[in-house]
């Protein structure tokens, strides 16, 4: 078995919450292998990152270049292409960061590339069999990868839970393997979205709206709904492209992270990348017309139902309490 | 500017429930209507905007059959000036990196400064774009919001967790994956369809665009999908059912009892 | 006998000048300048695309009788349409007169050929009257537009300035022509009985009457002065107004006349894309829709030219009520204003900007904005149109691909499963499933039935307009009709693909349709929704006769094949009232029989809403429109549901699935859940079905 190298991604001084899940899908490729975390960057963040990874992972590789400041995919493949080697498994979260890097580093690795793996079922040989999803996640699919000569794993975040075991190991700078990192794309800056009337990020109850809610005038139930809970509203991408929403409600990947205590999913088919706007493990309640929507499978309480007759229904309820 | 985008034929899932086929090989494609990729959609009219800000000519291309040449066609009734059909028996069975190496071959056969696809399309593995700029040494960059035409580079956004929005510069020729809501691509009626109905779309296969037959197909794809089945639906969620008063009911204490009400 | 008062055509001024060359000359430059402007105004008729509007003579000549001579559509809004036809036919009349002093001032004895004996003693008689009724009603006019300005004349500010100042002016000019003509008669009369001779009698308290008392006591030079004076003032003015007639909202005084005859005979339909041009010839059409201003017909133009700026059509207009950036009103002012300042009386013609979107007069919403009710065309009193140019540039918009993408998916839908909703063909007929007591077939080549039932998209598909096709079922099957559906043979009729400019797919789904229907082999078709008979009667051609479910209840009932129970204790207390569906209504005139559906139900309370028959007010429009999100301030629907609130019903009745679907929603949005409820007129009567 080749070895693994999980890629830490972080910010400010703060690892990613896929630093901690990589490790996990790691060891259920092969529990026994020696996982390296490989966090890039510069300065005292990058040094704090790798302190907090070298309790966790097997080793820490870490690369320091001021070229590396900002995770641009395009430098860090080319860092990574320099010092890892060459049949090495190399595990990235799939976000916007890993689809960024993922595709174009497997074939400069000249190895096997799998996207967005929500399941590990094992090894067989140099055969690792995952599960992933199509068709907007209505259908699921058992696939093969051939990892013996190496792999780049775009893993799902959210799917695999950071666990306790803490391995250990120690930091190697690996900064001087760097070598050239010129590249023709160059890192400008970060446009902050416009923040709105409302912080959903630090609401505790959040009354989230999907496409089910068919019409920009229906969007007025959900915040009655929303204020005889004492909620705030959220929603799905949708939403905001039909322009019935701020961006600022959006939760999701290219949204908002959100930390509630509760989480009403009305209308929402659950696509893996609003769930992954969703974290702290909220009681999430979920209203939907078509039982097979996903959002029934992470939702703790599921609801079939139309949610333009449900919601004013529970709102009446709620208020008559 | 001389863009090429790549498309993809894909089931039209939107509104319709899909059910896996009895051998569980497939999804049941007898009732299925096919479009564009969504996100190649967009890619489309972001180059034809290009192209009309800065001049040049879109070619869109794309891997697969012969029904497959209905995407291009309805993407040059939008505007793109050129189609290119790349089908052969041993494209068959091509994983992501086969599908990049077909389109290496067609994107080396032109003079392309643009090369544009779709951020992911019906199997959500938002791989191809990557691989194609990676093979060609072309920079990339995915999930693309924003592009702005500067000289010999772009200004590209892309989109980032949090609504926020990174800016690259990128040097041309380069490869981008676009992201939906980049622009409000232009509605395609019969009628534009019909206009191009008879305009020549050139087909390629291995041969014309000097493939290692050893390289695509089956036989080199490292990714192999097995088989398709239906994830357990409600697994985790307790569904709530009776009357919708009894459902409010029960509802309303859990809500109570998770802190659900203020 | 020498006349008493020297006539201009025989007059000197200061001794020496003949007056009579100001009355050759103010008619040849008066004619000749009107001339040249009309010609100027009529060059983009000319360059417009065709129109075909000369058939059926007879059916015009009528229009034109009732609607143009006899101001039918006037009296709709009483004072202002009583004032109009004051003056409109006191003009009439006057025409004669003033014709006749024209010819006057050259040849002093001249009168109108057929003015000499009695019925010139009768004319004469009587135009005092109609030049005093007149002035009044000029006066009245005045201060309304002046002083009371009814809202319906105000302008938005985006608009730019109303027309109060053209308005008032143009009630001077014409003020002035009654007074001149009033005085140079009263002088002429004072002057000859003062002298002793026989005297024109002056029909008491006319303005000529009262003239002749005020200077009844004048002296002759005195007299003379006035009588010459006012002539040539009534006679500059008449050419002035002539003139000024094209360059204004009161061109309609020439245009009108014209616009009348050629207005639209038909309604329910929608014009071809291009006349001349057959469906199948389509393809080979560069360019479909309006564009620019010259793809518009001549008739449009001639539209614009006749718009007299009433807001009749404004006042009446939905979308406007609502604030929808959409003023029919305007679209015809805006048109007129291009016309004007592109096409103008002196300079080189130009016409290469877009209409619609950035640099042009319309804006895309405001394209989108309009749901094709009819009700400003029902208003017209002159026979403007818009629904045509509303699709027609909407066609246009098609064709460059900017509709808005909320309406994208659904046409794309529409395209590939023949339905808006993007549901599979095969569940088109799923809602039979929980149809009790009523086989519904499923006709083809082998299973044929007498008639079909048409249920197209919206209650094939809809959740809750699926009661709707279970309550015609019903009653097809309780009135022992021989009928079926077409199943996933069907597709969406079409009706508003055509309207929202698509006509490339309508054609495909009316082609669709039409080998369908003629496949099932029936003699007759019913519908329950107003759009889709709209479509097969007025657009399928070739295909079996079709009924509304409303006709076909109200003949079955008449011959007893059809018995409705009485209401209920519950339905006792309420308060019924039925709301025109504008497919039904407006375009097809199926006024009556849903009305005496309802009232063929025994003991049910019915009121009608102030706005009903021919001014019903749109529920905020079917089909494609449902998905379109315009901006507007309040949903039509809310507003319809407030004017049935007024009436104390407490019951909508409608006969159409999208206008249950609005008004359901809008009872949700007006907060009246409890107070008001909104039923199809077929679910009314399924329940009512004696057994």
């Amino acid at each position: 078995m080749a070895e693994i190298f999980a890629y830490i991604k972080h910010a400010n001084g703060v690892a990613d919450d896929s630093a901690l899940e990589l490790i996990v899908a790691a060891k259920k490729i092969a529990p026994d292998a020696s996982v390296t975390a490989v966090v890039t960057g510069t300065g005292a963040d990058l040094d704090t990152i790798c302190n907090e990874m070298a309790t966790v992972y097997n080793a820490v590789w870490k690369i320091d270049n001021a070229a590396l400041a900002y995770p641009n995919a395009e430098v860090i493949r080319k860092a990574l292409v320099n010092i890892l080697p060459g049949d090495s498994i190399v595990l990235l979260p799939h976000d916007t960061f890993g689809m960024d890097l993922g595709p174009g580093l497997s074939i400069k690795m000249d190895s096997t590339f799998a996207a967005d793996i929500v399941d590990i079922e094992g090894v067989d040989g140099g055969t690792l069999k995952i599960v992933r999803q199509e068709f907007s996640g209505m259908a699921s699919a058992h696939v093969t990868c051939d990892i013996a000569g190496g792999a780049v794993l775009n893993i799902r975040p959210g799917v695999f839970q950071a666990d306790e075991n803490k391995y250990g190991g120690d930091v190697v700078d690996k900064s001087g393997d760097a070598g050239d990192l010129s590249t023709k794309r160059t890192f400008l800056e970060v446009v902050e979205a416009e923040a709105g009337d409302v912080d959903i990020t630090k609401s505790e109850i959040l009354v989230s709206v999907g496409r089910g809610i068919e019409d920009e005038d229906n969007v007025e139930i959900v915040f009655d709904l929303a204020k005889a809970m004492g909620a705030d509203v959220a929603c799905s991408r949708p939403i905001v492209d039909a322009k019935w929403l701020e961006k600022s409600r959006q939760v999701g990947t290219s949204g908002q992270t959100v930390k509630p205590k509760v989480y009403l999913a009305m209308g929402i088919s659950g696509s893996f990348q609003h769930l992954g706007g969703i974290k702290g493990n909220p009681f999430i309640v979920a209203v939907n017309k078509n039982m097979k929507a996903p959002i029934f499978q992470v939702a703790d309480v599921g609801i079939e139902a139309d949610i333009l007759e449900f919601i004013p229904e529970l709102t009446e309820a709620i208020e008559g309490l | 500017m001389e863009i090429l985008v790549c498309v993809k034929r894909v089931p039209d899932t939107s509104e319709n429930e899909i059910d896996i086929n009895s051998d569980g090989n497939d999804i049941e494609r007898d009732d299925l209507v096919y479009s564009v990729n969504e996100w190649d959609n967009y890619a489309v009219e972001e180059a034809i905007q290009i192209v009309d800000k800065v001049g040049g000519s879109v070619t869109v291309v794309t891997v697969g059959d012969d029904e497959s040449e209905e995407v291009l066609r309805r993407e040059m009734a939008m505007g793109a000036n050129n189609g290119l059909l790349l089908t052969d028996d041993a494209f068959e069975g091509s994983d992501g990196k086969g599908i990049a190496t077909i389109l290496k071959g067609a994107v080396e056969k032109g003079n392309y400064d643009l090369i544009m696809t779709g951020a992911q399309a019906d199997d959500g593995a938002a791989q191809v774009g990557g691989m194609l700029a990676a093979m060609m040494d072309y920079p990339y960059a995915s999930l693309v919001n924003l592009i702005e035409t500067g000289d010999g580079k772009l200004k590209v956004g892309r989109e980032i967790e949090g609504g926020n929005q990174e800016m690259n510069e990128i040097e041309l020729p380069c490869v981008l994956s676009i992201q939906t809501g980049i622009n409000e691509p232009r509605y395609v009626g019969i009628r534009g369809i019909r206009k191009v109905a008879s305009v020549e779309i050139p087909e390629l296969g291995v041969a014309d665009l000097g493939l290692d037959a050893g390289a695509i197909g089956a036989g080199a794809a490292k990714v192999k999908r097995l088989d398709y089945f239906v994830p357990d639906t409600g697994e985790g969620a307790e569904m709530l059912t009776g009357s919708t008063e009894e459902i409010i009911a029960k509802l309303v204490e859990y809500l109570k009892a998770k802190g659900g009400l203020k | 006998m020498e006349p008493v008062l020297i006539s201009p055509a025989s007059f000197k001024l200061f001794g020496f000048i003949p007056t009579v060359l100001f009355s050759v000359l103010i008619p040849i430059v008066g004619v000749g300048l009107f001339t040249y402007i009309i010609a100027r105004r009529v060059a983009p008729l000319v360059k417009a695309n065709p129109d075909f509007r000369f058939d059926r003579p007879m059916d015009r000549v009528l229009n034109v009788l009732k609607i143009w001579l006899g101001q039918y559509r006037h009296p709709r809004y009483m004072v202002a349409g009583v004032l109009h036809m004051i003056i409109f036919f006191g003009f009439l009349i006057l025409t004669v007169r003033s014709s006749e002093l024209v010819v006057k001032g050259i040849s002093g004895g001249f009168i109108m050929p057929g003015l000499g004996g009695i019925v010139g003693d009768i004319y004469y008689f009587f135009k005092d009257y109609a030049a005093t009724a007149v002035f009044f009603a000029v006066v009245v006019a005045a201060v309304r537009r002046g002083i009371v300005r009814p809202a319906r004349y105000h302008y938005p500010e985006s608009y730019g300035h109303d027309h109060t100042n053209e308005a008032v002016f143009v009630l001077v000019i014409i003020g002035t022509l009654m007074i001149s003509e009033s005085l140079y008669e009263a002088c002429l009369v004072a002057a000859e009985t003062q002298a002793g001779h026989e005297a024109t009698f002056l029909g008491p308290l006319t303005l000529a009457w009262f003239f002749k008392i005020v200077f009844s006591n004048g002296s002759s030079s005195t007299l003379q002065a006035l009588h010459i004076i006012s002539y040539y003032v009534h006679d500059f003015t008449f050419f002035f107004f002539l003139c000024f007639l094209p360059m204004g909202k009161h061109f309609h005084v020439i245009t009108s006349l014209f616009n009348v005859y050629f207005m639209r005979l038909d309604r329910g339909n929608v014009r071809p894309v291009r006349y001349g041009v057959s469906d199948e010839e389509l393809d080979s059409l560069e360019s479909f829709g309006v564009k620019k201003f010259s793809d518009f017909t001549w008739k449009d133009i001639l539209d614009f030219y006749t718009c007299a700026d009433c807001g009749r059509c404004s006042d009446q207009c939905p979308a406007n009520r609502v604030k929808r950036p959409l003023s029919p009103r305007f679209l015809s002012l805006k048109g007129r204003d291009y016309a004007f300042s592109h096409f103008p009386l002196k300079g080189d013609f130009v016409d290469q900007e877009a209409l619609i979107g950035e640099g042009g007069i319309y804006s895309e919403d405001e394209i989108w904005s309009c749901t094709t009710c009819g009700a400003c065309e029902q208003e017209c009193p002159i026979g403007i149109e818009y629904i045509n140019k509303i699709v027609d540039m909407r066609r246009g918009l098609v064709d460059d691909g900017n509709v808005p993408q909320s309406l994208q998916k659904p046409l794309s839908s529409l395209e590939k499963r023949g339905n808006p909703y993007g549901k599979m063909e095969k569940k088109r007929a799923d809602w039979t499933k929980e149809l009790e007591d009523c086989e519904v077939k499923i006709l083809d080549k082998k299973t044929t039935a007498d008639t079909l039932y048409f249920v197209d998209s919206v209650s094939s598909f809809d959740d809750r307009m699926q009661e709707l096709a279970r309550a015609t079922s019903k009653i097809l099957c309780s009135a022992g009709i021989d009928f079926g559906i077409l199943g996933k043979a069907e597709k969406d009729s079409g009706n508003e693909v055509k309207r929202f400019g698509e006509e490339m797919l309508y054609q495909s789904l009316k082609d669709h349709n039409t080998e369908a229907i003629l496949n099932s082999g029936v003699k007759k078709i019913v519908t329950a929704d107003p759009h889709t008979f709209n479509s097969l009667k007025n657009e399928y051609t070739g295909i079996p006769p079709v009924e509304h479910i409303s006709q076909v209840i109200t003949k079955n009932v008449a011959s007893g094949r059809l018995k409705l129970k009485g209401v209920t204790e519950e339905e006792r207390e309420k308060i019924y009232t039925y709301h025109d569906p504008c497919y039904l209504g407006r375009h097809n005139d199926v006024y009556e029989d849903p009305r005496d559906a309802i009232d063929a139900i025994p003991g049910i309370k019915r009121v009608e809403m102030l706005k009903n028959r021919d001014r019903s007010f749109c529920c905020g429009g079917g089909g494609l429109m449902l998905f379109y999100e315009p901006e507007e301030e309040e949903r039509m629907g809310v507003v319809r549901v407030k004017m049935a609130q007024e009436v104390g019903a407490t019951v909508i009745v409608t006969a159409c699935p999208f206008c249950l679907i609005n008004m359901e929603d809008a009872i949700k949005v007006a907060g009246l859940e409890g107070k008001m409820e909104a039923i199809d007129l077929g679910e009314l009567i399924a329940a009512h079905i004696e057994n």
